[in-house]
């Protein structure tokens, strides 16, 4: 339960089961199990408290920028049918504060630690990768849904030749492995994969949110303060199940599948679609203990189905 | 902080009245649990329709060993489910979240006879000031068991503090409560407050207006403010209590996407030392927070 500081490590406890092979390598770094967090759902302190943090294969740390950004006024949330929309405009404390007071915190855990990274041009986000290089993180996720604030705010991630640019610009500069996160809100989500693939990505890590609204009939305006926001939970599965199984189809290197997971069936759909890690995102803000319960119900559902391997359930797919 | 990790725990539910019009009381059994309550926390109800997906925040309105009482009203579908949900069923419920009302600065700040704490809330502000007062009234007359109600006649406790010096005296708690039509939970708040007056915009019952506006028939203000209900009377009061220097402390409302502080979705600006505007989770640092250093927008 309660969260253990450095020196405090505890042997994974999930992986007990010497017969079952929960590890993945992805672009060289071994996580002890697929189980993640999802960008922005996740708070070492707070989330800490429902579950031990070391019992994840890595955690997914919030966006950072290469400045603080004060994010939205609120409303930023709104409800969905099975799923929530966020319009929290990622704010963060800046890449300095959370090198200096929340990376050596998560640190302290036996866990991987990638560092999800948001920028609103393309110095932004090779800035902020250039100081997170000179850390112990393990690897960096490129957050390519924000808006390109010099391109009349489309985001980086819905065009592919900014997405490209972004993923060559950022891999010149970086010494750590890196993931691109695309945005669903593209018409051709195999054709971004290619092309990031193309400029040296070590991974790719999918869905963002799906952009949505929500009007509310009888104020006759919008729910959220920035109109439109973020869909994410349940009602956003199929779609990303769909986009995980033509990206895998699309490129070799690995792929992070997240959207909608809430249970460890839900996991092992995304595994058979060709996902190599998983995140777990809306449903631990739902469910705080989500992403534990999820690793304890993949592992029960391989144990009841005879898989001893994630790679076994990844060659299941007929 | 309430010193236990947070959990969410099976409950029982043990009633669910309507005691106003659309106006409900559910009461609720922690399942093998004992839980420390501060007045002015809140609980997540997690509800069994899944396609509502959000907890729904509620305040803490009493609580007491196990128990814990909470009232709300049907506003949309989350509630009108809930509404339905019958005495034996059960409910997922978190362990009060956020941090309560600063109660041991009240109790530092206002000595003696003269003295008034008063609770200003307005609607479904007001739920929560029932163990406010409870919790209030026990420091106050130094008891140590919170589920005794304290005798609210005044006779015997002028004539219990008659010979005392001023600055051991008790203050008085009063209850500031504004209705737009129906008063509910009066009888209740009466059972720890020494007064209790009320405000209804329609004029049924009580004094006809809001709670600003009866707080200011005072010929005496107040000496600690304690308030909950719509931002713009809190902000009224807030701002009441600015001018007069008086200090004061009010409980926020935001949209939630976890009440536990992991998704940044609650956030409210707060001025700190009168300085720096800083962003602040009303669901882990507040609910609660003082009313000066609120930054009201809009
Ligand atoms: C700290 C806190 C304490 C509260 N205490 C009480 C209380 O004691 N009694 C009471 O009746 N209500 C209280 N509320 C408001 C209560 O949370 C909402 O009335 C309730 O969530 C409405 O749910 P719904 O499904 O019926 O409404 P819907 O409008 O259908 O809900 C849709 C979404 O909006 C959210 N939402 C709607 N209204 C509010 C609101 N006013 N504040 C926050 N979120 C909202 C819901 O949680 C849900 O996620 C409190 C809110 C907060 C933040
Ligand atoms: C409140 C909230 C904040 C988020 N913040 C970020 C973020 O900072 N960076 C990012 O890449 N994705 C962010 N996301 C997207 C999630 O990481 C995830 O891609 C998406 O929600 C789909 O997964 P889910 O359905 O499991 O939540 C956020 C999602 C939510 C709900
Ligand atoms: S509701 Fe998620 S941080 Fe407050």
């Amino acid at each position: 339960m309660i969260s253990l500081g450095k020196n405090q490590k505890v042997v994974n406890s999930g992986n007990s089961d010497s017969d079952l092979d929960l590890r993945v390598t992805i672009a060289g770094v071994t996580l002890d199990n697929p189980v993640t967090t999802a960008s922005g759902t996740f708070s070492a302190r707070e989330s800490g408290a429902f579950y031990d943090i070391n019992e994840l294969g890595a955690v997914i740390t919030k966006g950072v920028s290469l400045e603080p950004w004060d994010g939205n006024p609120t409303p930023r949330i709104a409800e969905a049918y099975g799923g929530m929309l966020n319009a929290v405009g990622l704010q963060n404390p800046g890449v300095d504060a959370f090198i200096r007071d929340e990376l050596p915190y998560l640190k302290g855990f036996d866990t991987k630690v990638i560092v999800n990274v948001a920028g609103k041009t393309k110095d932004e986000y090779c800035r902020a990768v250039e100081k997170l290089c000179e850390t112990d993180a393990d690897m960096l996720e490129i957050n390519i849904s924000c808006p390109n604030i010099k391109e009349g705010g489309i985001s980086f991630g819905a065009d592919t030749s900014m997405a490209a640019e972004i993923t060559r610009a950022v891999k010149k500069i970086s010494k750590k492995p890196i993931i691109m996160k695309l945005t669903p809100n593209v018409t051709d989500i195999a054709e971004i994969a290619r092309a990031v693939e193309a400029e040296g990505a070590d991974g790719i890590s999918l869905i963002n949110t799906l952009l949505g609204m929500k009007i509310d009939i009888y104020q006759k305006k919008p729910v959220l303060w920035n109109r439109m926001g973020g869909l994410s939970g349940p009602v956003v599965k199929p779609v990303a199940v769909r986009m995980v199984y033509q990206v895998r189809r699309a490129v070799k290197i690995p792929v992070i599948g997240l959207g909608g997971i809430m249970t460890g069936e839900d996991a092992v759909e995304f595994f058979m679609a060709g996902a190599d890690v998983i995140s777990i995102g809306t449903a631990a803000l739902v469910d705080p203990e989500a992403p534990v319960r999820i690793k304890r119900e993949l592992i029960h559902f391989m144990k009841n189905n005879g898989y001893r391997s994630l790679q076994e359930i990844k060659d299941a797919l007929l | 902080m309430t010193g236990f990790e947070p959990r969410i725990l099976e409950s029982k539910i043990l009633g669910n009245d309507c005691i106003a019009r659309e106006i409900y009381r559910l009461t609720l059994k922690y399942d093998n649990a004992e839980v420390k309550i501060k007045p002015g926390q809140f609980v997540n109800l997690y509800l069994n329709d899944k396609s509502m997906i959000l907890p729904r925040p509620v305040s803490v309105c009493e609580a007491g060993n196990d128990r814990l009482t909470l009232v709300y009203r049907v506003v949309g579908k989350g509630t009108e489910a809930l509404s339905g949900y019958a005495p034996g069923e059960m409910i997922r419920v978190s362990t009060p979240l956020g941090n309560g009302y600063d109660i041991s600065d009240v109790v530092s700040t206002v000595k003696g006879a003269s003295k008034k704490i008063v609770l200003a809330a307005g609607g479904l502000g007001v739920p929560p000031m029932i163990e406010l007062a409870k919790t209030l009234r026990n420091e106050i007359e130094g008891r140590a068991d919170n589920s005794a109600t304290p005798d609210t006649s005044a006779a015997s406790n002028t004539g219990a503090t008659a010979s005392l010096p001023d600055t051991d005296k008790k203050p008085e708690i009063v209850a500031v409560v504004g209705f737009q039509d129906e008063v509910f939970l009066k009888e209740e708040l009466e059972r720890f407050c020494h007064r209790v007056l009320v405000a209804t915009d329609s004029g049924i019952s009580g004094f006809h207006g809001n709670v600003v506006e009866l707080m200011k028939t005072f010929e005496q203000p107040g000496d600690y403010y304690l308030a909950c209900g719509p931002k713009l009377m809190l902000k009224a009061v807030s701002e009441y209590c600015l001018e007069k220097n008086l200090p004061i402390q009010v409980s926020l409302e935001e949209r939630m996407g976890c009440g536990y502080g992991a998704c940044v979705g609650c956030t409210c600006k707060i001025k700190e030392d009168h300085e720096s505007v800083k962003l602040k989770k009303v669901c882990k640092d507040g609910p609660v927070f003082r009313g000066n250093e609120v930054v009201w927008d809009d």
